[in-house]
């Protein structure tokens, strides 16, 4: 078992996903036979390894760095939740 | 009224034996009469006769003018809404149109809907979507069957002959999987072949658009379409791009064909090595070389795959908070708690199983032991691939352990889900491309495929290979 209920409830909390207590059981079953699946990995020797960081074999290219006026954000504003007066609208963060 | 191909019907269009309004309305009726397959999250009678309208216009040179295309709702459209089959996303209407259905929409194709598919692409039998199953159209009356995934919707579409083409995205073998489930032509291209603007992210070093098709003429056909070089994708690759349908060349003769000994897996059924050695034989008979390879670190793709697609997951679905588009929870009464209630409604179970474990392995002391430990092997697994590409132009090998399942079979024990991509994963981490098409079927008449794989930027050596298979089952 690599995972407690405590542990569950804090990775819940930094990926800002409540959790009840049952939800929080299932996944702790899920992920402990997740977690001891993907440790056969530790069979592999990658001491000399490169961590793989780009798996695209062509150059990438780059492009300047400009910006383009799209000026779309009526548009945008059209899917939020709640706006106010052209911004995105949230409950009261300070008192 | 069945078109069996791109070029049939755009001949009859050419011809004007056919009017744009008589596919649209064609195709609506199909649709119509398959609705309770669940195929598409979005149809719209009135939004496919407005593009009949405006696809009139275009000149006759267009080359997919008037040409049916169903679009998988992971894939944003100025036009109609985008989902990705998540409540999260529910009523989220795209400001701009993805790079791949910009291009299809260029050459006058018409879009008869958006397709269904597993919540955020996470699931192997798009059972995980928030709009319900899909049914996969081979089924009987009485066991419905899954239609595999994630891109289950888009495949079914082509199978149940309800567009002549569609769009689909493969991250661990979600293009490839489904068709060999629905016996239609899949193509994952190479990462980097077709931009990823515009398609909602799961794992960003993994995703990559593709097609399905009834045969491999369209899928090139199609695939020339969607590819190319875009600067708001920063992994698209700057390469041309062949004309592929015209090279098509079923000659075999001086091509090597690799056999990789570590995709006989254990506990798979008879029939699916069948097929993979009447496959061998005919490409044996048709001039090809016959080569057993070895690719060792195989056994290791899934438990990679599994760290690394919901690391990047975590990440990128961080964006759906209730703030700036989609569900918002609506009884919170701080931030904190409006974010943590959006995501817990509107998110479903595998989507929330595969962001905890991501925001795990890339905690804080964790690192090391998970992320980069899986993109060292993910190096070792790409560079099986190069190794033996020194020696073989191809690899062949089964697309799917199994022909497709009963709907929700699989349902309680995710890995043994997960095992559902053994043959499609190791390919998706080394970034080459992959085609699966139908060849055989298995005692109760169901689909099965074979996947080949190619070098990077290859995909003419994969259709060459996929059109001169085909031929057998013509």
């Amino acid at each position: 078992m690599k995972l407690d209920t405590n542990t569950i409830n804090k990775i819940a909390k930094l990926a800002r996903i409540s959790l009840s207590e049952e939800e929080a059981n299932d996944l702790l079953k899920d992920m402990n036979s997740i977690l001891d699946w993907v440790e056969q990995l530790n069979e592999v020797d990658t001491d000399s390894v490169e961590p793989l960081a780009n798996i695209s074999s062509s150059t990438l290219p780059q492009r300047k760095d400009e910006a383009k006026d799209i000026n779309s954000s009526n548009e945008i504003l059209k899917n939020s939740p709640d706006k106010l007066e052209g911004y995105f609208a949230v409950p009261k963060v300070v008192e | 009224m069945e078109f069996k191909s791109i070029n049939q019907l755009k001949s009859l269009i050419d011809q004007n034996k056919i009017s744009l309004k008589e596919i649209a309305q064609t195709y609506i009726k199909k649709i119509k009469e398959k609705k309770d397959l669940n195929i598409f999250i979005y149809f719209d009678e009135d939004k496919i006769n407005n593009q009949v309208k405006e696809i009139e216009k275009l000149p006759n040179n267009k080359k997919l003018k008037g040409i049916p295309i169903a679009v998988k709702d992971l894939f944003c459209t100025k036009n109609m809404p985008t989902t990705a089959a998540s409540k999260i996303l529910e009523n989220f209407n795209p400001t701009y149109e993805s790079f791949v259905t910009q291009k299809l929409i260029n050459e006058g194709s018409l879009f008869v809907g958006k397709t269904n598919l597993d919540e955020f692409a996470m699931g192997s039998a798009t059972n995980t979507s928030y709009f319900g199953n899909t049914i996969n159209p081979l089924s009987n009356k009485d066991t419905p069957l899954a239609p595999g995934g994630s891109s289950g919707g888009s495949a079914a579409a082509v199978a149940a002959d309800l567009c002549l083409g569609s769009t689909g995205t493969d991250t661990g073998g979600s293009i490839r999987q489904p068709a060999s489930f629905c016996g239609v032509v899949g193509i994952k291209p190479t990462y980097g072949l077709c931009s990823r603007w515009g398609i909602a992210a799961f794992a960003s070093s993994l995703d990559q658009a593709g097609i399905f098709s009834k045969n491999v003429t369209d899928a090139s056909i199609l695939l020339e379409e969607i590819a190319g070089h875009d600067e708001r994708d920063s992994t698209s690759s700057n390469v041309s791009i062949p004309n592929y349908s015209k090279q098509l060349n079923s000659d075999l003769n001086g091509k090597t064909i690799g056999i990789p000994k570590e995709y006989t897996v254990d506990g798979i059924s008879e029939e699916i090595n069948t097929v993979w050695n009447n496959a061998i034989k005919s490409l044996e008979k048709k001039g090809a070389k016959i080569k057993h390879i070895s690719l060792p670190h195989t056994k290791y793709a899934l438990p990679t795959y599994y760290i690394i697609a919901p690391a990047e997951a975590s990440s990128n679905l961080a964006r759906y908070d209730g703030v700036k588009y989609g569900f918002r929870a609506d009884e919170a009464k701080s931030l904190d708690e409006m974010y943590e209630m959006t995501r817990s409604e509107g998110f479903g179970k595998e989507v929330k199983r595969r962001i905890l474990i991501g925001t795990y392995v890339l905690s804080a002391g964790y690192y090391d032991a998970y992320y980069l430990k899986a993109q060292k092997v993910r190096k070792l697994i790409a560079n099986d691939f190069i190794e033996t590409f020194k020696e073989c132009d191809l690899i062949l090998t089964p697309t799917a352990p199994s022909a497709a399942f009963p709907l929700n079979e699989k349902q309680d024990d995710p890995i043994k889900m997960y095992l559902n991509d053994v043959f499609t994963v190791p390919a998706s981490l080394a970034g080459i491309p992959g085609i699966s098409i139908p060849y055989g079927k298995d005692k109760s008449g169901l689909p099965l495929g074979i996947q080949l794989l190619g070098k990077h930027f290859d995909e003419q050596e994969i259709f060459n290979a996929a059109f001169a298979l085909e031929k057998d089952y013509e």
